[in-house]
């Protein structure tokens, strides 16, 4: 015994196995120091700041300007992305790494840039706004002047139609002139229009308010303006639609106006003379070109500002990050007393200490202060935060584990055994080289392409299989691993190892499924025979063999998950956890689970005949009965009574004497000190800062004894149920090999029976895409999450608590950019 | 199906009720005014409310803030979430839904009628309307000289041209007309949703009935305090009342003759829900009524949050974000000209 602890005690340390050993402890900074030093320790990325003015809000805090001011940066470097996307410019891939400027330069030279844009942006939108307007007026003249010509010329061609019946054969000429005089007049006088442009989704409201509005007393017609125009409010193209109204009266006029006004329709002025027309008609051509041309060299102008802004924007960004991080950080600190100084506290992995005094005497030095920061360690009274160092590969096992719950601070870490028996578990449902091979290759591309996707932004699926990319590439190697055991190559047996053992009874081979084969050579060396494949012997000998293999890898796991429990108590020197619950609980799952694996074993190495089930069976029913024919091994009746009474002692066990010795271990602490408990809390802080003497200043005999009754039942029924769990590889296993063999017999080779590519084709994509979307996808998907069941519940329940809470350490890393 | 909406309701309604509920929980709680109501400058406020569910919509506005732009933004939220569910709504929640906008389509045709006869500049009165309430043509509304004209050119095409056949007059329009026509409007729109939502039945009636006799009651109450001393006649007066509501038709008959603020306290005190309403104010006061209703409805409003399977939560949803908007429109006044001490006189918690 003495030797196996000291065995255990020199074994080498696990890095993973156990959170790194972290520590509390106190800066005081001075003032001139502050921001310096907390940004070096953003570098660092090591030191977790505990918030000390949690009560405060967040426009109470100390450095509360600065960060209204980082807000207000971010929101012009929004406003510049804004404007540089709008621009359609790209901001440039590769920023010019600059020398970092001061915040202060930066928020000036921001201030600039911001007016300079603002003020471009509304000069541009001036001359745009008399563009359109020009543009709107070209419009008006060309179609607007078409109708008042077109309704003119129809107008005096019925007149003469008249004149020419009343005025048979008088001077054609001067009469109809004279008439046409005399209809203009008309048109001055009672006859008038407006003519303008309206958005063409409005064109139809707009012509019903004014046939409302003038009783019906009105002439509206409309042409669609060929072009399309930019509304400057939405930026925008609009199809916009020609306008003119003929009506009568004035006061027809200002409603009408006033219902242009209310539906945004600009009128326009369109002489009737058409001399005059084409006259404005050039005018408003020449000013429109003018204008263009002042238009483009403002849009160059800006892009080219946009353009020298776009090379600073990203680092100007991330530089603003860090700012604002840095002073969120520095409003999680205290002044002290005499106001010099920042007083802040945190966590820290005690690794770590030396980088950290490094870095904050870097920041004295740098910031020529007289004064250096003062780095002291604290005694902490919660419990510290839990931090494991990973790498790429194990992160994501770690991530599998961390997703049920973040280990208790030095806790055992069952992502040590995850990283093998996740993948193995998985591969034992998956068992199929073929599939394997495919899952592999995929790990393969998403390992080799790695330094190029890591920088990318992924979708959120393509972000997961990238996460899990080391999980998938060991659980592919698996399934190979265990697909050659099965010898499965999507569900076709293979002669790899050798020649088969059996051979059919008869030439024809046809009774192989009801009479079975005849062996006549060695055993196949490696795996299931292939000769098996559709035989009669195939099912019962696959489903024996994985069924027993699921009991003993789950026994197996179990046990490991007990053992790992008595490592946490030997860790947290807890002998009461390690006699009145590891070796009862071991006893007890071993004397029945790790019996019935002994029987297996016994039963595939002597090649017995006898039933496991009847001898499991019979051994609660009548332990005392001959077994018979059932019989492994002499001794086995004594045996099982032994065993069966282990199990029953172990119950009891593991339920009373861990509560009644932590019921008299309470007592005895307290003894002589009846009257201690007034004042006991201040007082035991300063004798005993030890966080876990905090927890046991109430004991409440009840609630301990409820729980640990609790425990020794789900433990008792749990070993049974859990066992009977672990029976999901092999149901999965079969589930997937029937699966494979059915696309592959039913589809595959029932469409090359056909002598006819067309159905061959169809049979072989529609195999091609179920086995790509049902067994590669779906099956991984299902057998992945049946191993993640059988890691969290199965095996976790041993031993693992998971309510630590995670290392958050401020640093420049982290921070991402999802503030937009 | 009366009773068993809980069997056909999630169909077409519980993706939207989950939505509501959910904007619900974001809504400011009496922790978040406390803070808020410690704020020193706008920008405080604007910091503060970058946490909430405001954030996104305050955040790219430039440092100097005004009042009428956190409002703006913090309306501008209510408008994007109600459009987004009216977009998702099916018959006949969708209807239900633009119910709720007709109060707002009402006020705005007031005042953009008032602004006109007052000679006001239509895009400065068009800025000043109520999102929720605009509708396509309501900038002609400036055309219109009177009733006539007003519903003949404008509000035909609108929902609320139904309710209009009370007062179509030749009149031309000035500030007691509009003022009655406001009232009468608001009354067949009142009746026509208390109608509509009778008509649904189930849990949705029951609960829109408790939150509609109110509103209706309230307005009631203020339309009498408001004619004390005005010519309008008694008549005239229990005309503007809506034919539903808790004081229906009694209490009616007896505020239609009230001549001061104590004969309405007397009549109100009839009922014991409105009972406890007056007996937080003093005799001959008025001023804090307004605040005690309110209160009083955001509790009613909360409480239709406790059933699950009627539309009522969408109305309650709507009604106390306003309220909310309110509350965030004073606290900002009162920070924005240094009058801080009357900060809690009008800001109605409503959890």
């Amino acid at each position: 015994m003495e030797r196996m602890e000291k065995f255990l005690d020199n074994l080498p340390p696990m890095d993973l196995m156990r959170s790194e050993k972290m520590t509390l402890v106190q800066l005081i900074i001075p003032v001139e120091t502050a921001h310096r030093a907390v940004s070096y320790l953003g570098e660092l990325g090591l030191l977790q700041f505990r918030d000390l003015n949690a009560e405060k809000s967040p426009f109470q805090r100390t450095f509360v300007n600065q960060v209204k001011r980082c807000g207000e940066m971010s929101r012009k470097l929004r406003f510049f992305k804004d404007q540089i996307s709008k621009a359609g410019l790209l901001s440039s891939v590769h920023p010019v790494v600059e020398p970092d400027v001061e915040l202060e330069d930066l928020e000036i030279q921001l201030a600039e840039h911001e007016h300079e844009l603002i003020e471009m942006n509304s000069n541009s939108e001036k001359l745009q706004q008399r563009y359109n307007e020009l543009l709107e007026f070209k419009m008006v003249l060309q179609k607007a002047g078409g109708f008042l010509v077109s309704s003119n010329n129809h107008a005096v061609a019925e007149e003469t139609e008249l004149s020419e019946n009343v005025y048979s054969n008088d001077d054609y000429v001067e009469t109809s002139s004279l008439l046409e005089q005399e209809m203009r007049h008309a048109d001055q006088s009672g006859l008038r229009f407006i003519s303008g442009i309206i958005c063409k989704s409005k064109a139809l409201r707009f012509e019903r308010m004014l046939f409302r509005a003038t009783r019906g007393n009105m002439l509206f017609n409309q042409e669609p303006a060929g072009e399309e125009i930019m509304d400057p409010l939405s930026a925008e193209m609009v199809e916009k639609t020609v306008f003119v109204v003929f009506f009568s009266g004035e006061q027809a006029r200002t409603k009408i106006l006033k219902i242009c006004e209310a539906f945004g329709a600009n009128s326009y002025p369109v002489p009737e003379d058409i001399s005059k027309q084409r006259q404005i008609t050039r005018e408003v051509l020449s000013r429109l070109s003018e204008l263009e041309t002042t238009l483009d060299a403002g849009v160059r102008h800006r892009n080219k500002a946009l353009t020298s802004i776009g090379y600073h924007l990203t680092q100007w960004m991330s530089m603003v990050r860090r700012e604002k991080a840095v002073y969120d950080t520095l409003n999680m600190l205290n002044f002290d007393v005499t106001k010099k100084c920042l007083v802040g506290e945190g966590w820290c992995p005690i690794f770590a200490k030396a980088q950290i005094q490094e870095a904050l005497q870097q920041a004295t030095f740098d910031s020529n202060s007289q004064v250096g920061v003062i780095f002291h360690v604290m005694d902490a009274f919660e419990s510290p935060p839990t931090y494991f160092r990973t790498n790429h590969f194990t992160n994501a096992y770690q991530e599998i584990v961390d997703a049920y719950g973040v280990a208790r601070y030095q806790e055992a870490n069952p992502a040590v055994y995850t990283v093998i028996t996740f993948p193995f578990l998985f591969a034992v449902m998956f068992g199929d080289w073929g599939h394997g091979i495919c899952l592999l290759l995929g790990a393969l591309v998403l390992i080799a392409r790695e330094s190029r996707l890591s920088t990318q932004k992924l979708g959120s699926f393509m972000e997961m299989l990238f996460g899990g990319r080391y999980v998938l590439l060991l659980m592919s190697l698996f399934s190979i691993y265990c697909g050659l055991i099965y010898n499965e190559f999507f569900s076709v047996p293979f002669h790899i190892f050798g020649g088969s053992a059996y051979k059919c009874r008869d030439a024809t081979c046809s009774d192989a499924h009801s009479a079975g084969l005849i062996k006549f050579r060695d055993p196949y060396p490696f795996g299931v025979d292939p000769s098996w494949r559709g035989s009669r012997s195939e099912l019962p000998f696959l489903n024996s063999l994985k069924m027993k293999l699921s009991i003993l890898l789950g026994v197996a796991q179990m046990n490991l998950g007990i053992i790992l429990s008595y490592f946490n108590a030997r860790f947290f020197h807890d002998s009461l956890d390690i006699r009145y619950q590891f070796v009862p609980q071991m006893i007890f799952l071993n004397s029945l689970f790790g019996y019935l694996s002994l029987l297996i074993i016994i039963k595939w190495c002597t090649g017995s005949q006898a039933d496991l089930y009847h001898v499991m069976i019979y051994m609660f029913l009548s332990p005392t009965d001959d077994l018979g024919e059932n019989e492994l091994f002499w001794g086995q009746r004594p045996l099982q009574i032994v065993l069966l009474l282990l199990a029953l002692i172990a119950v009891p066990w593991m339920l009373f004497p861990k509560p009644f010795i932590l019921k008299k271990l309470h007592s005895e602490r307290f003894q002589g000190r009846t009257y201690g408990m007034l004042g006991s809390s201040e007082f035991d802080l300063d004798v005993e800062p030890d966080s876990s003497w905090q927890h046991q200043e109430e004991f409440n005999f009840s609630e301990v004894f409820v729980h640990q009754m609790i425990h020794s039942i789900e433990f008792v029924l749990g070993a049974v149920s859990n066992t009977a769990s672990y029976l999901r590889l092999w149901a999965l296993s079969l589930a997937h090999s029937e699966l494979s063999t059915v696309f592959y017999e039913k589809v595959l080779l029932l469409a090359w029976g056909y002598d006819n590519i067309v159905i061959r084709l169809v049979g072989l994509a529609v195999f091609a895409f179920a086995t790509a979307f049902i067994l590669l996808m779906m099956e991984t998907l299902s057998a992945f999450l049946h191993a993640l069941r059988l890691h969290w519940v199965e095996f976790q329940n041993k031993f693992y608590h998971g309510d630590g809470y995670k290392f958050k350490p401020f640093s420049f890393a982290l921070i991402t950019e999802d503030d937009n | 199906m009366y009773g068993f909406e809980s069997m056909t309701f999630n169909i077409h309604g519980g993706y939207l009720e989950a939505i509501v509920r959910g904007h619900r929980a974001g809504l400011l709680t009496a922790a978040d005014y406390n803070n808020l109501c410690q704020c020193e400058t706008l920008d405080d406020i604007k910091m503060h409310l970058s946490a909430t569910e405001y954030g996104p919509y305050l955040q790219n506005e430039p440092s100097p803030l005004h009042t009428t732009t956190i409002v703006e933004k913090c309306t501008l939220k209510l408008v994007d979430e109600y459009k987004y569910m009216l977009c998702q709504a099916t018959e006949p929640l969708s209807t239900f839904l633009e119910y709720i906008t007709y109060g707002h389509m009402i006020d705005n045709v007031v005042l953009i009628v008032t602004g006109t006869l007052h000679e006001r500049d239509v895009h400065e009165l068009l800025e000043k309307c109520h999102p929720l309430g605009m509708f396509d043509s309501i900038a002609t509304l400036a055309v219109a000289q009177n009733m006539r004209e007003l519903y003949r050119l404008v509000l035909v095409d609108t929902p609320l041209a139904p309710y209009f056949s009370e007062c179509i007059t030749s009149e031309d329009l000035d500030d007691m007309n509009i003022e009655i026509m406001r009232n009468t409007l608001y009354k067949a729109y009142l009746e026509d949703f208390y109608k509509f939502c009778q008509k649904l039945g189930g849990a949705t009636a029951e609960i829109m009935s408790d939150l509609l006799a109110f509103e209706a009651d309230r307005r009631a109450v203020n339309i009498t305090i408001n004619s004390i001393g005005t010519e309008l006649t008694r008549d005239d007066r229990r005309k503007l009342y809506s034919n539903f509501g808790l004081l229906y038709p009694y209490g009616h008959e007896e505020l239609a003759v009230c001549e001061d603020i104590d004969q309405v306290r007397a009549v109100m005190e009839k009922y014991p829900p409105y009972q406890s309403i007056f007996s937080k104010l003093s005799y001959g006061e008025s001023q804090m009524l307004d605040k005690a209703f309110y209160e009083e409805e955001v509790k009613r409003l909360c409480l239709a949050f406790e059933q699950q399977f009627h539309y009522g939560v969408f109305f309650a949803y709507m009604r106390l974000r306003e309220q909310e908007i309110r509350n965030l429109m004073w606290i900002s006044e009162c920070v924005a000209q240094n009058q801080k001490s009357r900060v809690h006189d009008s800001v109605v918690f409503i959890f």
